[in-house]
């Protein structure tokens, strides 16, 4: 699949993956925030960030348990839980959220 | 993908041991391994890593992949720690063999002997050896 941002087409897998990490920049993420039916705010940017520097550090993308407590102790216990990953990211903050962040699907996800 | 799994309470929690024994590259033995661990993770369980052999390699600091085309994961053992795996045996004999020593290694380990290690093995449940 391929879907077309700024003239550029970008390859995504069948489930709608990147298939090459670099092709990522923020119009990216916000057209595949799009076909996740998903406006992007400050917050949602803030996760997507931080998963990017995850990813940039160790070379994986967390698994959900991992993102929720790392997020809890530099974002506060506050956004380190849960429902607030999940109210920001309703089909699961692994999955939706690394899609969008340019990562390939975590380790482990099925 | 689990989050809030629950399992059943009182389930018995098993010692796994995971045996890394060949270099990082040229076979997919390492990576395989990793990501078995990574998995093994969300289970709850008690896991360690013991690396023996060429496995010692794995954990060398400064690894350069670009001429290989193959993605360098060793960042991904620092990771580790962030899913509570914080047992990672290196026989002794194997990186001296290699000419190594614990200041080459990019994460923090327990230094053992071959017959520590055996008997680390000797302890669990079950081992897996990539």
């Amino acid at each position: 699949m391929a879907m077309d941002v700024n003239g550029v087409s970008i390859e995504t897998d069948e489930e709608g993956f990147l298939v090459n990490l670099s092709d990522w920049n923020p119009d990216v993420a916000l057209e595949l925030a799009k076909g996740e039916s998903i406006d992007l705010t400050d917050q949602h940017w803030e996760v997507i960030n931080f998963l990017r520097e995850y990813y940039d550090e160790y070379q994986i993308a967390p698994a959900v348990r991992v993102l929720t407590k790392a997020i809890g102790k530099k974002l506060g216990p506050d956004k380190g839980n849960s429902k607030y990953l999940y109210d920001l990211f309703p089909y699961g903050p692994g999955k939706q959220a690394c899609k969008i962040a340019g990562l390939p699907k975590p380790t482990g996800c099925i | 993908m689990s989050d809030d799994m629950d399992f059943e309470e009182g389930g018995a929690v098993k010692k796994f041991m995971f045996v890394n024994r060949k270099a990082p590259y040229g076979t997919v033995y390492a990576l395989e391994g990793l990501e078995v661990v990574l998995i093994s993770a969300a289970f709850d369980q008690d896991v360690s890593l013991a690396f023996v052999d060429d496995g010692v390699f794995q954990l060398v600091k400064g690894q350069k992949t670009d001429g290989i085309e193959m993605k360098n994961f060793s960042p991904t053992f620092r990771a580790l720690e962030g899913y509570d795996i914080e047992k990672l045996y290196v026989e002794r004999e194997s990186m001296e063999a290699r000419g190594l020593t614990e200041d080459d290694l990019l994460v923090d380990v327990q230094i053992m002997s071959a017959a520590e290690i055996g008997d680390m093995m000797a302890q669990q449940d079950v081992v897996i050896s990539f």
